[in-house]
């Protein structure tokens, strides 16, 4: 698969652009920093990926970096088959309660920007005639909770939009993927102390590819957290006014 | 500690790793993990806290020291008091292979286990395999670790190319061989004093096939397993032995006597091994799982499960350099009270029967021990306080708890008696006095970090403990 990913430095996406690479898969790297992003490509070149892996800058700050980096993806690559987006902002619910400049900054990274680049995206694919979208929500998006609400609110939006994307084009031959991630143990998630039922980026990984080859429309990681959403989801408000869940 | 000195401790830095797709005013948030204790392997808690990032660069900007995976058992991965420690297992890249040299550059908190994973399937191999492989570059750098091979191919550090590290002052410099080879010197077995180790080059070895062929035997006593490990040697590049410390009289330090190489490719099978399934011991078991008779029982099923006669067959690679590490956490099997392991190299060339003495006053003292290791070793690394020495290298594990001290100190006796001494990656409980008349090395490795560390910004509670640093 001819991939260009967004976000393959850390975490989640790091495991995830190892394991294309250690099977044989073209990748791309966008990033806004050029010095991880060659450091990552020579670890996923020595890990086996197919040919050269390029690299572009690309900030999900910086909207006018999105074309020509997916251009320039897609030149190196000959053409894309699939676009990955792990990329994303992270702070906790007291640290974007106590500075609104980092909550704007939060919502319109997570959200608007991370639309837009998806909307560039499905342009690219389509044109080629199809292709998979694989993007990175959370489940912190599937029911408004106390210690998430500015960020879940952003990952709802984006869970949202990539559900219509699905209804929409899916005739047309584009596949999307929202990856919905619990508590995964990664360089973001650092400084928190894990619940039960923690993953890891590597095991959140292997199940997402398994997605992202079959074209899994939603996908929580680690599986554990489908039910538990389920159940959250079905908690009466009362409840969840009083959990600190 | 009071809350209000550690959050002064604290770093707060502006993680440029923290978010993928940040700009460059990042959020300034506290990475600072939230347990306030960190321990070693031997699961005895200390005050203290670690930085995690995938940025190693980063996150030793001011840390007292950097640690991996945590598999050293005592205090040598734990920050001296005031200080935090770097912690480098998310930087775990791949940067360079040579096809032609073997040469591996990499991030220095690459593990050995992934290195294995990609490597023995393309017939590398890391040219030193210790008993776990649930360490990084950077520990087998500062540990200057040996393995099953030590009579033939010595160290870790033997192999080593060049390494980058950020110096206590925050410059950060390539050291080798060519280039300040003293640094290079002071830092392979350094235990993380001399700076951070942030990258790695070492140079891997060719292997016939990623299987290994194996033969094993039973060994009367402690006596004939000195002989038997020397006559090995010029047979097979793998060796180590499995004893029974519990056994007495004539018996004592019975058990297995394991050998092998690297196995040809016709007498291996066509694929290549695939990584080991792995159970894991789920939580902290009580204290009293381990005791006297568990202990006896075990290490007699252990060596008479073992056939009479030699036993050889072609093994996975992971069962035979790492047969621990199948089980996960297996450390929790010795309960809350924690436990460590006491390993020394005696000079048994030079006085004889070392290796009995030691066991006698294991023995005679009331040590209670499993899955004790005897090795011989080859000459000594270039490391200025690499542990091994020509002789034979005893490891024993030990539950913590009352008496304790008292058994080290004796055992630590015993060493320096037989002029030997011990490795500072397992050591927990040793006197500084009793170190310090072990390593006549010392003065020199201090005297180094001095210059390279004049403000004394690096240290470990260990180096506090046994060097006196601090005081």
């Amino acid at each position: 698969m001819r991939v260009a990913f967004l976000g393959a430095t850390r975490g989640m996406g790091r495991a995830l652009a190892r394991l294309l690479a250690e099977r044989g898969d073209a990748l791309h790297l966008l990033g806004r920093n050029s010095d991880k992003l060659a450091r990552s490509a020579a670890d996923l070149e020595v890990r086996g990926a197919a040919g050269e892996v390029g690299t572009t800058e690309c900030d999900l700050e910086r909207p006018e970096t999105f074309e020509a980096a997916l251009t320039a993806a897609a030149e190196q690559l000959g053409g894309l088959e699939a676009v990955v987006v792990t990329a994303a902002l992270f702070a906790t619910q007291e640290e974007l309660e106590a500075d609104l400049d980092l909550t704007r900054r939060l919502l319109q990274v997570n959200f608007s920007r991370t639309v837009e680049f998806c909307e560039r995206a499905r342009h690219h694919l389509l044109a080629a005639g199809g292709g998979k979208l694989c993007v990175f929500a959370s489940v912190a998006g599937d029911r408004g909770r106390k210690p998430m609400v500015l960020y879940g609110a952003a990952k709802a939006g984006l869970a949202a939009y990539l559900e219509g994307l699905d209804h929409r084009f899916h005739a047309a031959g584009l596949e999307v993927i929202c990856v919905k991630p619990g508590f995964v143990r990664t360089g973001m998630t650092a400084g928190l102390t894990p619940p039960p039922f923690a993953g890891e980026p590597e095991a959140v990984a292997r199940r997402v590819l398994k997605a992202l080859d079959r074209g899994t429309p939603v996908v929580y990681v680690p599986a554990v957290w489908r039910g538990i959403m389920l159940a959250i989801r079905l908690l009466p408000r009362a409840v969840m006014r009083r959990i600190g869940f | 500690m009071e809350p209000g000195s550690e959050a002064q401790a604290s770093p707060s830095i502006a993680l440029p790793g923290l978010l993928a797709a940040g700009s460059k005013h990042a959020a300034t948030i506290h990475t600072v993990a939230d347990q306030e204790t960190l321990s070693g392997w031997g699961l005895i808690e200390r005050p203290g806290r670690e930085v995690r990032s995938e940025d190693l660069a980063a996150i030793t900007v001011g840390a007292g020291l950097t640690r991996g995976l945590g598999r050293s058992y005592g205090d040598s991965s734990l920050p001296a008091a005031g200080t935090w420690v770097a912690a480098s297992p998310l930087a775990d890249r791949l940067l360079a292979f040579d096809q032609q040299s073997g040469i591996l550059h990499a991030e220095a908190g690459l593990s050995l286990r992934e290195i294995n994973r990609l490597f023995w399937p393309r017939l590398w191999t890391s040219p030193v395999l210790p008993g776990t492989q649930d360490i990084t570059l950077g520990g087998m750098v500062a540990a200057d670790v040996h393995g099953k091979n030590h009579h033939v191919d010595g160290t870790f550090g033997r192999h080593l190319e060049w390494l980058l590290i950020r110096l206590a002052d925050g410059e950060i410099v390539t050291t080798s061989r060519e280039r300040d080879p003293d640094l290079f010197r002071a830092t392979v077995g350094g235990m993380g004093l001399t700076g951070h180790i942030l990258e790695v080059a070492v140079r891997l070895q060719p292997i016939p096939s990623p299987w290994i062929r194996a033969e094993s035997e039973r060994i009367a006593g402690v006596d004939e397993f000195v002989s038997a490990l020397r006559e090995a040697a010029t047979d097979w590049p793998f060796t180590v032995g499995w004893f029974d410390a519990l056994a007495t009289g004539t018996k004592l330090g019975r058990g297995i006597l394991m050998k092998g190489r690297w196995a040809q490719p016709a007498e291996a099978p066509v694929e290549p091994p695939s990584p080991k399934m792995r159970l894991a011991v789920p939580f902290t078991l009580p204290n009293w799982t381990l005791n006297r008779l568990s202990m006896w029982a075990f290490n007699k099923l252990y060596f008479h499960l073992h056939p009479r006669g030699v036993k050889t067959g072609i093994v996975h690679p992971e069962s035979f350099f790492h047969p621990l590490d199948v089980i996960r956490h297996w450390n929790r099997i010795y309960g809350r009270r924690g436990f460590t392991q006491h390993q020394c190299v005696l000079p048994e060339g030079e006085r004889p029967g070392a290796a009995r003495r030691l066991l006698e006053e294991l023995t005679a003292r009331g040590g209670l021990s499993c899955l004790c290791v005897i090795k011989d070793c080859g000459e000594q690394g270039e490391g200025l306080l690499s542990f091994p020495r020509p002789g034979i290298t005893i490891a024993i594990d030990l539950p913590a708890g009352p008496g304790i001290q008292e058994l080290i100190d004796g055992l630590n006796r015993r060493v320096l008696a037989e002029g030997g001494r011990i490795y500072l990656a397992k050591d927990t409980f040793a006197r500084a006095e009793d170190f310090q008349a072990m390593e006549p090395r010392l003065a020199e490795f201090e005297q180094l970090r001095r210059r390279w560390d004049p403000a004394g910004r690096l240290s470990s509670a260990q180096a506090v403990r046994l060097f006196g640093d601090g005081a």
